[in-house]
């Protein structure tokens, strides 16, 4: 592998946004792809971030760094990806269900997501189920990640899961969910296609589910 | 009315009260409802709240006021009535507790994060200053900054307490079990370090609530009180980690359960135990008796 992909890798696992723009202005000097600049540097780097996570080695804060790295060079590669027509793994519309107003895990859920390929659609707090059918219709999404942090609301998930099974959706956007007091068992009694107990995990479960 | 730190360190064990949260979803509270608003919408109910935690035997109660900074009453377009939801909270619970509790008003995390910009230090110091500084003038005489993950967000919170009230100051941070075998917080801060830094800003009293039940406090003082030897710690457990039953959210924890683990808590150095989510007077009037037995014991 070409050094610089390996600097891009190891400044963003770092938080380093300014040396990981640099380096990625530079890589696409040097003419490397940006299917490759994407994969081998930044998204690779995410992947080493979230699997840290995953064991607890790392925190919130240094997810959010990786993640605001990745976003600066993301910036600097995206007309290179558009013109080299690298599409998104998939469209993901995530939000915090209705009478829920936690954002912090559904924003690292975000940045999982987009270090993991995905180009994401973010509905915001406090979500109707309508709202996220709406806005997965409109962005042409695969998947519709919904978090509930509050015991009071994780109920109100299956409401998303019946409409998307009652809608013209039916079929071709899946449900994937996640908080502090959601279990596989909640999952299963209400429908839905998956769940990650982790931020991490739930990059790699829409992997899975959008397969 | 003598500090609270001051009793502690007399050779007192105190008792804290259990969950308001939960308890204002069982008298109605729906998704989506700003509970501090029921400091003057539903006065009677949270005024019900903190007489039964003082009928169940408490040294001191809280307030409905954890969300009470600007930052959160703003996603309910009330953050311009910081001043008078955060008075009212404190004067329903110096009503219920009368002049010889104590009344530890509820602080609670602002959700913005320092470390991303999202706001700056004054904007929170000035936040927090706006609620405890309403927080006295309703008449609690403690301050309990709690739930805390990020040390920075819960250091302002104690020097806006320090430098604009009297108020004497608990900061309790919720930790989780991780893999390596310890506890951290969400922003990965070690039980021994936020004790450290809050003691460096100046609370008076250090601890965790929350979490994941009242077994695994036991480590988290031991490990807090090695860090900090002569300061009083205070523990509020959830009633386990909830679990859904038919749709209903149920906390595994019995009033019998948590009380199992009281005594070991004591010995581990812990001055004041109370309870969080999912707790209620049963389960107070439970940890009581098990800190009376363990008194009794002792001598």
């Amino acid at each position: 592998m070409s050094t610089v992909l390996e600097q891009i890798k190891e400044n963003l696992m770092k938080g380093k946004a300014n040396d990981v723009k640099a380096l990625v202005q530079q890589a696409l000097t040097e003419k490397i792809g940006a299917a490759d600049i994407l994969n081998k540097g930044l998204l690779s780097g995410m992947g080493v971030i979230g699997e840290r996570f995953k064991k607890n080695e790392v925190y919130v804060p240094e997810v959010l760094i990786a993640a605001r790295a990745m976003k600066a060079g993301m910036e600097i590669l995206k007309p290179a990806l558009a013109a080299a027509k690298v599409e998104p793994r998939g469209v993901v519309v995530i939000g915090t269900v209705k009478g829920d107003l936690h954002d912090i895990g559904k924003n690292l859920v975000g940045m999982m997501l987009e270090g993991g390929g995905f180009k994401v659609v973010d509905a915001g707090i406090n979500v109707e189920p309508a709202k996220f059918i709406e806005l997965a219709r409109q962005h042409n999404a695969t998947l519709i990640g919904a978090s509930a942090l509050l015991t009071t609301t994780m109920t109100n998930m299956k409401s998303i899961v019946d409409e998307v099974k009652s809608s013209d959706l039916a079929g071709k956007v899946k449900v994937m969910i996640g908080g502090a007091p959601l279990t596989q068992a909640f999952c299963d009694e209400i429908g839905a296609d998956g769940y990650a107990a982790d931020a991490a995990s739930a990059a790699d479960l829409a992997v899975k589910l959008a397969k | 009315m003598k500090k609270i730190r001051e009793r502690i360190n007399g050779g007192e064990w105190l008792l804290s009260d259990g969950a308001w949260g939960t308890f204002f979803q069982k008298k109605g509270l729906k998704p989506g409802e700003c509970p501090e608003l029921w400091c003057v919408e539903r006065r009677s109910d949270v005024l019900d709240v903190a007489r039964r935690y003082v009928a169940a035997g408490c040294d001191m109660i809280e307030t409905n006021s954890f969300g009470g900074t600007r930052f959160k009453l703003d996603f309910f377009g009330l953050q311009d009535r910081v001043s008078e939801l955060n008075r009212a909270a404190a004067a329903i619970s110096r009503e219920a507790a009368g002049p010889e509790r104590h009344v530890i008003a509820s602080v609670g995390p602002t959700g913005k994060m320092l470390l991303m910009g999202d706001v700056t230090g004054e904007e929170l110091f000035d936040a927090f200053r706006e609620q405890v500084v309403a927080l006295e003038a309703g008449g609690a005489d403690s301050v309990c900054i709690e739930t805390m993950s990020a040390v920075d967000e819960a250091s302002l919170a104690i020097r806006a307490a320090k430098a604009h009230t009297g108020l004497e100051i608990l900061c309790t941070f919720t930790f989780q079990h991780t893999a390596d075998g310890g506890y951290h917080t969400m922003m990965g801060t070690t039980p021994s370090e936020a004790v450290t830094a809050a003691l460096e800003a100046g609370a008076d009293i250090v601890g965790a609530n929350c979490g994941q039940g009242m077994e695994q406090m036991i480590d988290i003082v031991r490990e807090m009180r090695a860090a900090a030897p002569a300061v009083p710690i205070m523990v509020q457990a959830n009633a386990g980690l909830p679990r859904n039953v038919d749709g209903v959210d149920v906390f595994p924890e019995t009033p019998g359960m948590t009380a199992s683990w009281v005594g070991a808590a004591l010995e581990a150095g812990v001055g004041i135990i109370g309870g969080c989510c999912g707790t209620t007077p049963e389960h107070i009037v439970a940890i009581g008796q098990a800190m009376q037995k363990w008194k009794e014991e002792r001598t």
